[in-house]
Formats: C-alpha cells, structure tokens, sequence
C-alpha cells in the first residue's frame, strides 16, 4: 500500500480555479457560450428546413456528379433514407449539426496554425508535442475541461469535439504544405515571388488535397467525438445509443449506431470528392 | 555580331560554403575557404570571377557536382552568397535588401530550371503569366503578353492544357516561355534540356538559338555535356570543384585545354571530330562547325 501521509492532491486546487475561472471570467464564458449555441441553433434550422426528400436526392445528384457512378449514388441515398426510417431523422440531424458547427470551429482554429507550423519552425516545435498529447489522450478526458468552463449541455459538447477533431488538419495542412515539391517554390521565387504570394499561389493549392484530407478526417473524428458527448448532454444520435445501453435495449441501440455509421459514410464519401477535384490535373484535357 | 561590348554581368571572387565553417570563423574572403573546409564544410563555389557582355551565351560547364547550380543560383540569391560580389546591369546584387531583391527577379533576371518547375495545377497560359501575375499586372494585359511569348515557343493552340499533359520538350518550351515574357534582358538557365532526349534536345537546342537571334538576350547556360556547350557558347566556362579552371571560347577550350581535367573533358569530342573528318559528315560535326562559326563571327 501507498503510504497515506504521501498522498498529494490537486483535485481541491483545480476545483478552486475553475470556481474562480466561472466567476471572474464568467461574462465572457456566458457570451461565448451563447454564441456558439446561437450559431449551432441557426445551422440546425437550417438543416432541418430542408426537406428530407431534398437532402436525400441532393446527396445522390452530388455524388453522381463526383464520381459518376450510379451504384455510389443510390447507396448514399439508401443509406440516409434508412435513417428517416429508423424515425431518427430529427435526431440525425441534430447530430450533424453539431458537427458542423465543431468542425467549422475546428477548421477556423486548425487551418491556420498548420499553415503558421509549415511556415515557421518555431511554432511546429510547439505545436507538434501538443497534438501527441491531444491524440494519446483517451476521448473522454476532453470532456472534462469542456464541462469544467461550460457546464453541461451543447456547447461544451461543441467545445470538447473541437478539441478532440482539430488535430488532423492541422498536421495535414502542415504535412501538405511541406511536401509541396520545393523545385516549384524555387521556380516562385526566382520569378519575385514574395513569401505571402509563394504561400497562396504555389504552397496552399498545391497542398489543398492534403488539407482536404485532413478536413474528411477532422469531420470523422468530430462525429465520432459527438456521440461521447452525448454523456454531457450534448443530444442527438449519440444520447439514443446512451440511453438504450442504461435500459439494455439492444434494438434501439442497433438502430441508433446504424444511423451513425450512415451519416459517417455519406460524409466521408462526399468531403473524399471534394478532395479528389483538388488533386492537379493530369493528362490531357481537351 | 557584340557591337555592344560592355559587362551585364560581373562577378568577383564569389564563395559559396554549405555547412558551418567552424565555429568563430567568419567567411568574408576566398583565403578563409581552406580554413573552412578543414573544419567540414562543403565548399560548392570557390572564389570565381568572370563578366558575360550584352548579347553573348555564357555557357558554365561542369561535371556532376562541380557547383554549376548553385553558382548559377548564387547570381539571383536564389543560394545566398557566402562572399563575394554579384552586379548585373550596373547594380550591386549582393547588396540588396529583399525588397529590392523581389523587384529584381521580377524584372531583370528570368530562371529555366531543368525540372522545369511548373505549377501543376495551372495551365500553360496561366503557368506562363505567373511572373507578370506576381508583378500585378493586369489580366488582360498579361496574357496578351503570354500569348506572344506562347507563339514564340511554338505552342500556339496548348494555352488550356495542364503541365501533366504535355512531352518533356512542350513543358520546358512553356519554362522558356514563362521566362521570356518577363522582358528580362539575362536568362539564367541550368540545364534546361538535360532532361530531354537526344533528338528533342538538338530542336530546342536549335529552337535557342533562333530565338536568340532574334531576341538577343544574354543568357547564362548551364550544362554537363560539352557537345551543348560547344553548340550553344559564345565563350564558356569549365568548372571543377566549385572553381573556374579554364574560360574561352569554345574553341580554345578545345584546341587548348587549360590542365588535364579539360583536355580529359575534350578528349572524346576531338577524337570523334578526328574520326568524321575521314568520313562522312554527320551532325556533331556540322555542331562543331556551327559553334566554330559563331564563336569566330
Ligand atoms: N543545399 C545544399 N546543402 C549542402 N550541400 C549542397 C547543397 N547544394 C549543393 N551542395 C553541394 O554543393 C556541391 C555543388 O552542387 P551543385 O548542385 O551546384 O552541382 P552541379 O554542378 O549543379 O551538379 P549537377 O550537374 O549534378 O546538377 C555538391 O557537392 C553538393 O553536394
Ligand atoms: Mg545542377
């Protein structure tokens, strides 16, 4: 046994910051809060605005129009339509929009600091070891500073998928853009370019397919994220599976992760297309 | 044919180092080099010194590794210089701050690399107004401007075309293209046409040369094959080890070669021109005398 007189506690001490963190910084956390959930409420109108029977033929004319493929088309379709069969139509996209709204953020924040990681070393050294630690991290433990500032709810349920979703495309963005053949930026540059015209003419398109990429993976990641933050109130999909395992309704349960397989596999399939019209052209285009 | 015989470009006792040179030590002077290549390090462009006159092709050759590239990258600071002085067109290029230097590279040198060096996912027309883009010229303006450099090349009809679709000999005509636009009186190429295959290589050798009759710009070429540098050169230079060795016409270089380094270069080319003379005359004979009568005129 540990002796007991060694025991040293920081649980007492944390608990006292954030007490303090709410109180002196609480305005702040209340404005950010409802902005985030004025904005997540605006996306899930608009989602559900649109029609099911719109959704479910926009998606197959968009993947169509991707891959050209009729068979891809009508499994993306079928996929939703079992969805609004399961009667989670609602729910779903609930979900959904909580992606949205936590990889819109996670973008926001990611894109830039992959870009500033590829542009200076200094900020790759520090960012590196801290996207080690955020991946090896287990997915719960993000609840816990989200629910620490923003109690329970949507919000921190955006704000710990943001945390958990943003740290492949920043490693994307900054692995794309360092691969970016370097003859090519020497060609740039012998022509005059300056450094911010050789980033967005030469560096940031040529690693778009990487970024895009490391967005499809973000997106993976943030739903993944969104059904464990249903344990913090977050709703959606990811509260359905929660609750049929308390009441041991396996069915339920069944229908409910279905759902959340098929909104994974029409949005990897789609952000993938989006990737592919990215790559450079080859062969001849007539 | 050089009415106009003044320098263009000059450049004295240029040093390149790569790698520390040892702590403390400072490389200001070409004396120091030795000092720093025994503390490691690499030393790709030893002390040189030349001027190429307005109008002439200046060819620098070498073997593999002699430091042709980053000689010829130290003249625009694509590779900055370690020591010594670079002017082109009467100003102090290592002098510069980077502003002026960007101004510069837009304005009075233009780059063929021999990877090419194109953006992938812009066409030919696009690929070949990137400089004047970068100058913030206008659409319209720049591509009219394209257009012609296009024509020149020979690729009339390819402006929509991605780099991808194109032969190794079509894209490094839209890399010529993309530098000739720029209206830059010096092109710096390095080893434009090693990539390309004989027959090909012979056109665009000779596709140069018509342009260059008709543009007459001064052109800094790089090159490892000594049947290019005879072809193509006004006067040339044979680098080995980061240092000039012998410059001169090309055919000085041949008939006197400077140590046995040159004349272990030259040899096959003499011996080959030996053989023809007896026999019929095929092209490397009519590229010698070609190279002869251009260096003479
Ligand atoms: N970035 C670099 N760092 C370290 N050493 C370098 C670097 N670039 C070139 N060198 C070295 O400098 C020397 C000259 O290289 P350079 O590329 O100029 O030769 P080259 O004559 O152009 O050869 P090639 O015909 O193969 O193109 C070589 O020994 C090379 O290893
Ligand atoms: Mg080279």
């Amino acid at each position: 046994m540990f002796p007991e007189f060694l025991h040293f506690h920081v649980a007492e001490s944390i608990d006292l910051f954030v007490k303090w963190l709410t109180v002196a910084w609480g305005p702040f956390f209340k404005y950010f809060s409802n902005f985030i959930l004025g904005f997540l409420i605006h996306i899930k109108d608009l989602l559900l605005f649109i029609p099911w029977w719109l959704w479910i033929s926009g998606v197959g004319i968009i993947s169509w129009w991707q891959t050209r493929r009729v068979i891809t088309a009508l499994s993306l379709m079928a996929l939703l339509m079992t969805i609004g069969l399961f009667g989670l139509w609602t729910v779903a996209m609930e979900t959904l929009a909580i992606v949205l709204t936590s990889v819109i953020m996670a973008l926001i924040i990611g894109i830039p600091i992959g870009v500033a990681a590829a542009e200076f070393r200094q900020v790759s050294a520090i960012v590196k070891p801290l996207l080690d630690v955020m991946q090896t991290m287990p997915s719960f433990v993000y609840l816990i500073p989200a629910l620490m500032l923003f109690g329970l709810g949507k919000v921190p349920g955006v704000i710990a998928t943001v945390i958990y979703a943003v740290p492949p495309v920043v490693r994307l963005t900054e692995l794309g853009i360092r691969q970016v053949s370097s003859s090519i930026q020497e060609a740039a540059l012998a022509f005059g370019a300056t450094r911010w015209q050789l980033l967005r003419e030469v560096r940031l398109p040529l690693a778009m397919p990487s970024i895009l990429a490391g967005v499809n993976q973000t997106t993976m990641m943030a739903l993944a994220m969104v059904v464990i933050a249903s344990m913090i109130g977050a709703g959606g999909l990811g509260e359905k599976v929660l609750v049929s395992i308390n009441r041991m309704a396996v069915g339920n349960g069944f229908e409910a992760g279905m759902a959340v397989v098929a909104l994974a596999i029409v949005i990897d399939r789609l952000t993938q297309g989006v990737a592919r019209h990215w790559q450079p052209p080859e062969g001849i285009s007539k | 044919m050089r009415s106009e015989n003044f320098p263009v470009v000059e450049v004295k006792h240029l040093c390149k180092i790569f790698g520390s040179p040892g702590r403390g030590l400072k490389v200001d002077s070409p004396d120091l080099l030795e000092q720093a290549e025994n503390n490691g390090a690499i030393c790709a462009v030893r002390n040189v010194s030349f001027r190429v006159n307005h109008g002439e092709v200046f060819v620098i050759m070498g073997l593999s590794g002699s430091g042709k590239s980053t000689l010829i990258r130290c003249l625009s600071r694509l590779v900055e210089p370690t020591c010594g002085q670079v002017m082109i067109d009467g100003e102090e290029v290592t002098n510069m701050d980077e502003k002026q230097l960007t101004q510069f590279r837009r304005t009075k040198v233009a780059m063929v690399f021999q990877h090419y060096g194109l953006l992938p996912h812009r066409t030919v027309l696009e690929n070949v107004t990137f400089g004047l883009k970068l100058r913030g010229m206008k659409v319209a303006e720049r591509e009219e401007a394209a257009r012609q450099a296009i024509q020149l090349v020979g690729l009339a009809g390819w402006e929509k075309q991605y780099p991808a679709g194109l032969s190794g000999g079509m894209q490094q005509r839209v890399g010529i293209a993309r530098a000739l636009v720029q209206d830059a009186n010096i092109l710096l190429m390095d080893e434009p046409f090693s990539g390309l295959d004989p027959l090909i290589r012979r056109e665009m050798q000779d596709e140069l040369i018509r342009l260059q009759e008709e543009l007459r710009k001064t052109i800094l070429f790089v090159t490892h094959d000594l049947n290019e540098a005879l072809y193509l050169g006004d006067r040339m230079a044979v680098m080995r080890e980061g240092a000039f060795v012998q410059v001169g016409s090309p055919q000085e270089v041949l008939q006197h070669p400077a140590d046995d380094y040159v004349r272990r270069f030259v040899q096959d080319e003499r011996r080959i021109t030996q053989m023809v003379e007896n026999s019929s005359k095929p092209a490397v004979v009519r590229s010698l005398d070609k190279a002869r009568s251009l260096s003479a005129s």
